[in-house]
């Protein structure tokens, strides 16, 4: 139970009449980069939405970190403030594009976390925020920017850094390279692999790129027909006979990115 | 959690204890803060450790070597040790603080004021150029009245119009009720309690109708119009549109004003109407003018001019609103900042501009003898 960080039973969300999900089970253990895919539209996102609290899922029970999140709803601000410790301090997430505070600038976002939750001094604070924004890979000129002034992949990296900003042990990234271009993409899976090597973060990633999968999950997710059809390593997903799956991991693309891991 | 206490061994050796993390951080860097001696840190009973913990570790180390005392970790587990790696490497250089000057705050202050004449010279430039972008637009619809977009103009005439009539009217019933009591107070005292209705009709009609229905329409449209047009902007549907070779203006500004062009006058003269039932409805209260004698009054001393004179206003409010709501909506750039303060800009300006305007053409009226 002690490698199992998060662990999603029976998980049901429906919206109106179409199910996204039906009796979705799912583990992630610590310390993994836990790849998640499916065809658009398969719940994806709804599933880390619903893993984080901003979706209240139809059944279902969700554990992470030893915490039953849906009866103990992570959203409600007053549940978090002024205890460390809450299960939704030990998390962080990154959404697709940044979503990064258009008001304040790239290193109040950053801090914005710490100010909330942490009795930390100012100098300090602004200290560790620049620390998370050098960690990510953004010059130090970056932190005074507003998001509005940033490009694609430096707001990403900034909301990753918005993230970080809280020491999580488990980090969720929503299509952490869609819309970069593929050196900035690749320049992102090892900044994602790096710092999960150096902080020990437990990595639930969702994602459509294949070259981000090779590089970076140990594990990989696949949603489809409302539930996890399957899970296991790269190598292992390979030799699955489901004709979606099939198609996903041996199509063209798939054989380009393979011919990039290997080399 | 444990508590950092640190032992100062004979080679100066400080060991600390416990998690090093964010939440324990305060403790650690008091540790720390008293062990300037040390010259290696001993992290085999550290727990924990996270970013926050490596770089008060970093920051010590940094400290100390700018004093010329090297200090090294021991007892570092590998990935303790590949963190603190990862940390020493990305810690930034301190940032540099300018020392402010009194005459850098003199300078800030020269600054601003030149920002903003310049700001607004520019903006009255561009606005200038947009009311002419929006004129050669309209008349190159009225030579090609196809082009214009119906459904658009019935739509935004229904929002912008339509939907006001209640609000409108309630407002102008209501001013009608204030002029009749105040009025009455005052002409009774001289016995002529009856010059209330040209109280109410006069002032009704020729001013106050029209002024506040523009008021209230500029609070209602000048506002939407910028928040529809700015979220636009914002999502770069005005972009797509000139991809498109779509004009926003001829389709986002020109439905717009020609609805308030046609919604405003209607608008004002529903505010006139209300406006003399309730001025009628309280002079038959208060002074017992009976809706009768009300009327005889009104059509024997009030000219029918009075209340094309107010009208006659309507047409050039209803441009400034919808040019100003269009505009400060074009202006809205990629921030949600931006969109709040023009949208709250453009309804302090289309209100400022309307009531600027008004007086100029009480003195133009007054001058024409209207």
């Amino acid at each position: 139970m002690e490698n199992t960080v998060i662990s999603v039973r029976n998980l049901t969300n429906r919206f109106g009449k179409t199910t996204v999900h039906q009796n979705l089970d799912l583990d992630v253990r610590r310390g993994e980069v836990l790849g998640v895919v499916g065809a658009s539209g398969s719940g994806k996102s709804v599933l880390l939405r619903s893993i984080v609290g901003l979706q209240r899922p139809s059944a279902g029970t969700i554990t992470v970190l030893g915490t039953e999140v849906l009866t103990d709803p992570p959203t409600e601000a007053d549940s978090t403030v002024g205890k460390p410790d809450a299960v939704q301090n030990k998390w962080g997430v990154m959404f697709q594009d940044g979503a990064l505070f258009s008001s304040l600038t790239v290193r109040e976002n950053v801090e914005a976390p710490m100010r909330e939750k942490l009795a930390l001094d100012a100098q300090t604070r602004s200290a560790l925020a620049d620390l998370r924004i050098a960690m990510v890979g953004l010059p130090a000129t970056a932190g005074d920017l507003f998001p509005s002034e940033l490009s694609g992949g430096m707001r990403k990296r900034a909301g990753l850094a918005r993230a970080l900003a809280l020491d999580p042990q488990i980090l969720f990234l929503d299509e952490p390279t869609a819309g970069l271009d593929p050196i900035s993409a690749s320049e992102f899976d090892n900044l994602i692999l790096s710092l999960q090597k150096a902080l020990g973060l437990t990595v639930f990633l969702v994602t459509h790129d294949l070259d981000t999968l090779h590089a970076t999950c140990d594990r990989i997710a696949v949603l489809a027909q409302k539930k996890v059809l399957v899970t296991g390593t790269m190598d292992e997903m390979m030799e699955v006979d489901d004709p979606w799956v099939r198609s996903y991991f041996h199509g063209p693309r798939a054989h380009a990115a393979q011919l990039q891991g290997a080399a | 959690m444990s508590t950092a206490t640190g032992e100062l061994g004979s080679t100066s050796r400080a060991k600390m204890v416990g998690a090093v993390t964010l939440t324990t951080l305060d403790r650690q860097r008091s540790f720390l803060d008293g062990q300037a001696g040390a010259t290696c840190l001993d992290l085999s009973e550290v727990t924990q450790l996270d970013t926050a913990g490596a770089w008060a570790i970093a920051s010590f180390q940094a400290a100390q070597n700018s004093k010329g005392r090297e200090v090294t970790i021991d007892n570092a587990t590998e990935a303790q040790a590949l963190l603190l790696r990862t940390v020493v490497e990305a810690m930034p250089s301190p940032r540099k603080r300018r020392r402010r000057l009194p005459h850098h705050e003199a300078g800030d202050v020269l600054f601003e004021v030149g920002k903003s004449v310049s700001s607004f010279v520019v903006g009255l430039g561009q606005t200038i150029g947009f009311f002419g972008l929006v004129l050669t637009r309209l008349a190159t619809t009225a030579l090609h009245p196809s082009r214009l977009r119906l459904t658009a103009l019935t739509h935004h005439m229904q929002q912008a119009g339509l939907n006001a009539v209640p609000i409108v009217g309630l407002m102008g019933f209501l001013i009608g009720i204030v002029l009749a009591f105040q009025g009455a107070s005052q002409l009774e005292q001289f016995g002529a309690e009856i010059y209330v209705v040209d109280l109410i009709s006069i002032s009704m009609l020729r001013e106050l109708g029209i002024l506040l229905t523009a008021i209230i329409v500029a609070g209602r449209s000048a506002s939407s119009f910028t928040a529809a047009i700015g979220s636009m902007k914002m999502r770069e549907e005005i972009d797509a549109m000139r991809v498109l070779g779509l004009d926003p203006i001829e389709l986002l500004v020109l439905p717009r004003m020609l609805a308030l062009l046609v919604m405003l006058p209607i608008l004002g003269f529903v505010a006139n109407m209300t406006g003399l039932v309730g001025g009628a409805l309280m002079a038959w209260i208060d002074l017992g003018i009976s809706p009768a004698m009300f009327r005889t009054q009104l059509a024997a001393n009030t000219s029918v001019t009075h209340a094309l004179v107010g009208l006659s206003k309507a047409p050039i409010f209803a441009m400034i609103i919808a040019l100003v709501g269009c505009y400060q909506g074009l202006q809205v750039e990629g921030n949600t900042d931006s969109l709040g303060s023009r949208t709250s800009r453009s309804v302090v300006v289309a209100i400022f501009l309307v009531i600027v305007v008004d007086a100029i053409a009480s003195i133009f009226f007054s001058i024409w003898g209207v």
